[in-house]
């Protein structure tokens, strides 16, 4: 197996994914099917080739630095689950130790 | 002060916000204050199926900050996803830059108080990224949770990474001055703290001389602290606090995790905060709905070559063409382009850097600072104050009088001679003066022989009666003529 079921544990906290044992060992099986295909494309001798930062050979898109408008405040807080008049509302944050 | 028993290493990283009128990747404003939450778009709340594109504006603020870092500009450059879930953070990413960041290894000097020369302090890296949005903490008791203003998010930002070659925390202070400074003569930003566009964390540790060889403490980050001087005053509580830690426990760097500490304002003490990801934990990877950006060696020239004087540059010249010293050129490059340019001409126009620096700090700068304008709204323009400071100094007028004539130029406007008509200032002929002051050196042997001997105050008593046969005669330039006839008598 490329992948331990610890590190998938790991994974699944950092993305805030609650998986049961079940799941996660689902997840190990998969992800390391995953794992492996990259091994053998790992194994193409890519010596000598620029590494490719995009599909399409396009660059510089860009546009002008100009105000357009946006959503209204009613819009932007349309789907939150909690929200008051101006903003959306989340658990606490603070307490950051 | 006395050598510390160790060396203190701080290296900075700031944030600044770039002046542009929209966000990084939409059209939504930058504009600091609107109400909560009414400068968002689908693309800065990370609704599914946008797509951002790249504000020209600020990739071109960047370029000049690179330059003017004197930074080595890659030619090609994109942009990563910085994996994190916070709720400011409504895509669960950030856009950055990882591995190809905009420029890397680039420096800047710093003046220095105790060495004549500057400091150069060298940057790792400089890159464009966006800002997160603002958790805005409820004060109501019995609120458990956190309110979000997006305003934010999505704003560019430009991160700068210092090597750890800062040595003091007044260094650190001097090196945010600077930036500032340069970031400001360039309008790249106006780094103004109280809203948030710049922002600093700074690492540090200690280099602690042993018979074992130098030992260094464990590094420590540094958040939260709201001003230049609280970084100031963290870093030096911070240095202590770590020399403290290091007597009584003797730990090293690598013996403990990389600890985060926030900068408490009121009690001046800095507190432990949650631990930082490792870098790994980010799981950056390339972002797949930005395309990279290619800037060719020809426009990183034209970059560089339009740059301007910097503040180091105008310092060294107000030093080396005016012949002011340190502190006046200081002064004059701190307030900004339009001083200095006032100043320049100013100077050219009256012959006299020294005169110039002081009429602009003791006269001009406290009725622009009175009123609140900028120097560009100052009514005398720099010609004509030019030629008041010439009439000073060819004896037409004496500080006080020319004074006088400032202030009524600053009421109503017009040429100098008008202003001295205007308050009856009579220019009395040189040749007078001179019949005078002999008349007067003549008829006083007394005083002539008390000066002779040293007492050079006696003369006070001939200016005193010059005044009275001609109240219009300059007093220094009858001081200076008498002081003349009794050398030559």
């Amino acid at each position: 197996m490329a992948i331990s079921e610890q590190e998938i544990r790991k994974v699944a906290l950092l993305a805030r994914l609650e998986l049961t044992p079940e799941e996660a060992r689902l997840m190990a099986t998969q992800l390391s099917r995953v794992l492996e295909y990259m091994e053998l494309l790992n194994s193409v001798d890519t010596q000598g080739v620029e590494p490719l930062a995009l599909a399409v050979e396009v660059t510089n898109v860009l546009r002008e630095d100009r105000v357009t408008p946006g959503l209204d405040r009613e819009s932007a807080l349309a789907n939150a689950p909690h929200r008051d008049d101006e903003c959306y509302r989340v658990p606490a944050v603070l307490g950051e130790t | 002060m006395a050598a510390l028993p160790y060396t203190i290493v701080v290296g900075l990283e700031v944030h600044v916000q770039l002046l542009t009128e929209s966000k990084l990747f939409c059209g939504c404003s930058t504009k600091f204050g609107a109400p909560p939450n009414t400068q968002t778009c689908p693309v800065c709340i990370g609704m599914p199926g946008v797509l951002p594109v790249m504000n020209a504006k600020a990739f071109a603020l960047a370029l000049k900050a690179a330059a003017a870092l004197n930074c080595h500009i890659a030619t090609f450059t994109k942009w990563d996803r910085k994996n994190y879930y916070y709720p400011d953070l409504p895509k669960g990413y950030q856009i950055s830059q990882y591995d190809l960041p905009l420029c890397r290894d680039g420096w800047l000097d710093v003046p220095s108080e105790d060495e004549a020369e500057d400091r150069r302090i060298r940057i790792i890296r400089v890159h464009l990224e966006e800002d997160a949005g603002k958790s805005l903490h409820d004060e109501k008791a019995g609120r458990a949770d956190s309110r979000i203003d997006l305003n934010r998010a999505g704003t560019p930002l430009l991160e700068i990474v210092t090597y750890p070659d800062i040595r003091s925390p007044a260094e650190a202070k001097t090196f945010l001055q600077e930036l500032k400074l340069l970031l400001n003569y360039l309008e790249v930003s106006d780094c103004n703290m109280q809203e948030g566009s710049l922002r600093v964390d700074a690492n540090i540790n200690l280099h602690i001389p042993t018979p074992q060889g130098i030992a260094a403490t464990p590094i420590v980050e540094v958040k939260n602290m709201n001003s230049f001087r609280a970084v100031e005053k963290a870093l030096a509580y911070e240095a202590e606090r770590q020399w403290g830690v290091f007597q009584e426990t003797g730990r090293k760097l690598g013996e403990v995790p990389k600890q985060t500490r926030g900068w408490d304002e009121h009690a001046e003490v800095t507190r432990p905060q949650r631990s930082k990801e490792e870098s790994s934990d980010y799981r950056y990877f390339p972002e797949p709905d930005l395309v990279p950006v290619t800037v060719t060696p020809e426009e990183i020239e034209r970059v560089q070559a339009s740059l301007g004087e910097l503040p180091a540059d105008l310092r060294r010249r107000l030093r080396r063409d005016y012949g002011l010293n340190a502190y006046d050129a200081d002064v004059l490059v701190n307030q900004g382009r339009s001083t200095v340019h006032y100043f320049l001409r100013l100077a050219d126009v009256c012959g006299d850097g020294k005169a110039a620096a002081n009429w602009i700090q003791q006269d001009v700068l406290r009725v622009v600072h009175e009123r609140q304008i900028s120097i560009t709204d100052f009514p005398i323009p720099p010609d004509t104050l030019g030629e008041v400071i010439r009439m000073v100094r060819g004896g037409r007028l004496d500080t006080p009088k020319g004074r006088q004539v400032f202030a009524h130029l600053l009421q109503h406007g017009g040429r100098p001679q008008e202003a001295v008509d205007a308050l009856g200032f009579k220019d009395v002929d040189d040749a007078e003066v001179q019949a005078l002051c002999r008349e007067l050196v003549d008829a006083n042997p007394k005083v002539v022989a008390e000066v002779r001997s040293g007492k050079e105050k006696a003369l006070g008593s001939l200016v005193g009666q010059a005044k009275k046969r001609n109240p219009h005669v300059n007093p220094a330039r009858v001081k200076e003529i008498c002081l003349e006839l009794i050398a030559r008598m």
